[in-house]
């Protein structure tokens, strides 16, 4: 049957839902298979000491132990994979999966165990001997590059990585010339990023043919089976991975991680199958972090406030080691440091430092949130010193609204934008002045509890891809294409094979969506395989909000081949001539004739019989493509977001918070809104609640989910999202724009914006991340210490 | 080891267990019913939450021999026999109440038990009540107005 309904642009329920509100989920952790062993890893309890030995022969006399590894145990292909050396003179120490010479970080691995139970495993880790030398640890970014700090990785003698930048315009001429500079410096805390479903992960090997199953709770099945066969030398070709359904990931399980490399050895080398589950604890050291920037951002400009040059200077610490895109998570926010605004000059600047931390790397939005906090928290240090209203001081410098590829002065050929419609659409939905009154009111009478309004007006640039730029100017060794392949069966029934791994975004659903419109049929009619390298071997995965952007033109390409083949057939059937037939509401039909028609399910089965198939055509119906895109895309809106601060306990509690957002095309709104508030509730936590913090020793004080500060429901509010205006991409057919990291990139400024908003009777200028209760009594007594004004 | 008898979803299970094991151990790796999630070790995310006689715990802070002689509902339980969602999760469906699944049937049983203390709550009482459970995706918004869906309050 044909179908004229469209399903792109609507609220399709998820095709995941029954079987994750039934239990019938299955994630790695419910896996498991006859004769399987567990593993469970001996950790470094130093952040920093020298290995003198590692003595397993204890372990091994705990009852269920069956064996125990060190580090020199092990000989590796290769290190775990660094996908991006941003930089020809990076220094990048390899990562192996085990330490054998120095302990790195707290949690950093030395040893394995392997027991029949869990609990055995785990006895035998803690009988493990690991004779440790405790070094002086380093953990600030910025106590790292001072002169005499403790080396993380001796060979080079410095802890600096990388320095990385770039310049657009007479940067200096215009900062020597301007009338007004601003000069902000900003930390951005460290985040643990805590996706609920711990990692897990179960190998199978296959003794006698040689080859490997590893079911991971991964982000990236394709690039980690490469990754894999790199490290530990099983071909390629023998491997297969597999990512069941995954709870979650927030760019914490875009990783290649050391138990995964262990798990195949070990199954190698015991020729049974392993399983390991991170406890939450455990995760919290040993599943990589996010964020810990340190930035110094200016802006030039003339007394009215129009901008003239924008210039930062980051460093970004990296942890113990470079992760698997770590060097570039800073450089993904680096054409951003100019938000949606103009100027004539753009500099950045961003070093790269080892600490003796738990390695940081992508966390929901990867570097975009921190240019984001750097350049909107600036705005508003820039109209308060030009004597402009925020609003006021965002509009004038916005770039006009475009609808053809645009450049920006920080580098950027941004696919299409009409900043000022969503700053509009935003003021519209949150009624600013009756606040206003309020906040008028509370400063008049001294109020103990005073409100504030924060704006954030974010542009960000995601979609990950184009395989050329990615791979040219950027230096990233993988590509940037994604894969579809659909399938046909005779009875009618589609199944669509994405080489995205969605992990909880509904791309099963969207996917569906889209391959449903292009072939006709219904949606419930549409099955969606990923997630596993031998039923889709082609693919790289999803992060950088990639999965709508380049994932969903891919399955539309697809299907356009399996059009273009069914039309062949269509025209034979009907005995016309190709061009007398049309494509139109689901069905080729002759034109000038609708009724005569033949649809894809009927095409289906002609092609599966191939009784009567036109000369030159194969049998079968099924079409294949890799898209890869042109650009990224560059999404935008405009968040609002009004605070109640108690100045006498620092507490801060969100009273209102607007989102609009310019995705382009929205594939399914009510998918499209619960990624955005969801990223801006986890945005609203990293700007006033979490914090990864360390000791002096390097000792992780913030280690489990007892006391680090992620909010319930309680704790946060009901976010009010529009998606008023539509502003269709240019890099793809579609129109489509990323939106699975608008929230954390866009939010965390708007909220400490108006945390400081609210604070300005009292002399306020500056917050330090989180606005904690203690942070904010830290601002306001800083601030009347050095005679702020009086409230 | 220690004999317990559990009722699960309303079928008898005799089990020996060692003394340690938690209850949601003996469902998942005892029972084989892996519907409840393990998401943390300090008892703070409440993806393992059950209903014990009616009533929502999580599944981690008690023994399996505490639920010796006692009744046990899962995850597994909630739905029809044939499959059919119940009002509460078809709700969630409704609402988009949930996004990677992990914490979710957690958070249905935390729900189906606060809903039985209270049919009619307000979406502040909601909130308060789920408290003990942690959701990374969704920003609660949405599971808040799944449950006042399903409580036949207006959203």
């Amino acid at each position: 049957m044909a179908t004229t309904e469209k399903y792109v642009g609507q609220s399709v329920l998820r095709k995941e839902d029954p079987e994750l509100l039934t239990g019938r989920g299955r994630y790695t952790d419910d896996l498991s298979i006859n004769g399987m062993v567990w593993m469970s890893v001996v950790r470094s309890p130093f952040a920093h000491a020298r290995i003198k030995s590692v003595d397993v022969s204890k372990a091994l006399e705990v009852p269920g132990v069956v064996a125990a590894f060190a580090g020199s145990d092990f000989e590796w292909a290769g290190p775990l994979l660094m996908a991006w050396p941003v930089t020809d003179d990076l220094k990048n120490a390899p990562h192996m999966p085990l330490a054998t010479d120095k302990a790195r970080y707290q949690g950093d691995g030395v040893a394995v165990v392997i027991g029949e139970t869990r609990g055995a495993a785990m006895d035998g880790a803690e009988s493990v001997d690991v004779d440790y030398e405790p070094l002086s640890a380093v953990t600030d970014v910025e106590a790292a590059i001072d002169h005499g700090a403790p080396i993380v990785h001796d060979d080079f003698g410095t802890n600096e990585s990388y320095t990385w930048s770039l310049t657009n315009g007479k940067v200096d001429e215009v900062f020597a010339n301007a009338p007004v500079v601003v000069k902000e410096r900003y930390r951005v805390q460290r985040q643990v990023p805590n996706a609920i479903e711990p990692r897990a992960i179960l190998v199978e090997p296959n003794a006698a043919s040689g080859h490997f199953t590893m079911w991971s709770s991964t982000q990236i099945p394709h690039v980690l089976r490469t990754a894999m066969a790199l490290a530990t030398g099983i071909p390629e070709s023998k491997l297969r991975i597999v990512a069941p359904r995954v709870g979650g990931g927030f760019g914490s399980k875009l990783q290649v991680y050391p138990e995964e490399a262990l798990a195949l050895a070990v199954a190698q080398k015991l020729r049974r199958p392993i399983k390991w589950v991170e406890t939450r604890s455990e995760g919290y050291l040993a599943t990589h972090h996010g964020r810990d920037q340190v930035q110094e951002m200016e802006i030039a400009a003339d007394e009215d406030g129009k901008i003239l040059g924008f210039r930062a200077n980051i460093l970004a610490n990296m942890g113990a080691y470079l992760r698997i895109i770590a060097p570039g998570t800073p450089v993904l926010g680096a054409f951003l440091y100019c938000g949606a605004y103009m100027g004539e000059a753009y500099h950045v600047s961003i070093t790269g430092v080892y600490t003796n931390t738990t390695p940081v790397d992508a966390y929901r939005g990867a570097g975009r949130p921190e240019s984001t906090n750097a350049i909107e928290r600036a705005m508003d240090a820039l109209a308060r010193r030009v004597g402009k209203d925020v609003v006021e001081i965002r509009r004038m410098n916005f770039m006009p609204p475009f609808t053809e590829a645009t450049q920006s002065i920080g580098g950027l050929m941004i696919d299409s934008g009409n900043y000022p419609a969503t700053l509009d659409a935003a003021l519209e939905m949150f009624d600013v002045e009756q606040l206003r009154k309020e906040q008028q009111a509370r400063r008049d009478a001294g109020d103990t509890r005073q409100i504030g309004i924060g704006f954030s007006t974010y542009l960000e640039n995601c979609g990950w891809g184009p395989s050329k730029v990615i791979g040219g100017v950027l230096q990233y060794a993988g590509g940037g294409w994604e894969a579809a392949t659909i399938r046909c069966h005779p009875t009618g029934k589609v199944v669509v094979i994405t080489g995205a791994t969605p992990h909880g975004q509904g791309g099963e659903t969207v996917y569906a969506q889209v391959a449903a419109d292009e072939l006709g049929i219904k949606v419930e009619d549409v099955e969606v395989l990923f997630g596993d390298t031998d039923i889709s071997p082609n693919g790289w995965d999803t992060y950088g909000s990639r999965g709508a952007a380049v994932g969903t033109p891919a399955v539309a390409q697809a299907a356009a081949r399996v059009r273009e083949k069914a039309r062949k057939i269509a025209a034979h059937e009907l005995e016309v001539p190709q061009d007398e037939i049309e494509w139109s509401d689901g069905a080729f039909r002759l034109r000038g004739a609708p009724d005569v028609a033949k649809t894809i399910p009927q095409i289906a089965f002609s092609a599966w019989t191939a009784h009567h198939l036109p000369t030159g055509v194969e049998p079968g119906l099924e079409g294949s493509a890799f898209f890869d895109p042109e650009n990224l895309v560059f999404p935008f809106g405009a968040h609002i977001c009004a605070v109640e601060v108690d100045t006498e306990t620092g507490k801060t509690e969100v009273l209102k918070y607007v989102a609009v957002d310019d995705i382009g095309t929205v594939l399914n709104p009510m998918l499209a809104e619960g990624q955005v508030i969801g990223g801006v509730v986890q945005g609203i936590a990293e700007a006033l609640f979490e914090e990864a913090a360390y000791d002096e020793s390097g000792n992780l004080i913030s280690s489990n989910m007892a006391n680090y500060a992620i909010p319930g429901a309680p704790d946060v509010p009901s976010i009010e999202v529009g998606m008023p205006t539509v502003t269709p991409s240019t890099t793809n057919e579609l129109g489509i724009k990323g939106v699975g990291e608008t929230g954390t990139i866009a939010s965390p400024p708007a909220v400490l914006n108006a945390v400081v908003d609210a604070l300005t009777p009292l002399g306020v200028t500056a917050i330090e991340r989180p606005a904690s209760p203690e942070n904010v009594w830290r601002a306001i007594r800083d601030a009347q210490a050095t005679g702020g004004g009086a409230a | 080891m220690t004999r317990t008898a559990v009722t699960v979803n309303g079928e008898l299970h005799e089990a020996e267990v060692e003394p340690r094991t938690l209850l949601v151990y003996l469902l998942r790796e005892g029972l084989g019913l892996t519907g409840t999630n393990v998401g943390c070790d300090t008892s703070s995310c409440g993806s393992c939450t059950v209903l014990l006689d009616g009533e929502s715990v999580k599944s981690c802070t008690l023994l399996a021999v505490q639920a010796d002689g006692r009744e046990v509902t899962t995850i597994e339980a909630m739905a029809g026999p044939d499959g059919e969602l119940s009002p509460l999760q078809e709700a969630f469906r409704r609402n988009h109440g949930l996004q990677c699944g992990y914490c979710t049937p957690g958070m249905i049983m935390a729900a189906a038990g606060y809903l039985r203390e209270n049919p009619s709550p307000t979406e502040e009482e909601v909130r308060e009540a789920l408290e003990g459970n942690l959701c990374r995706c969704t920003g609660y918004q949405n599971i808040v107005a799944s449950i006042m869906d399903a409580a036949g309050a207006k959203v």
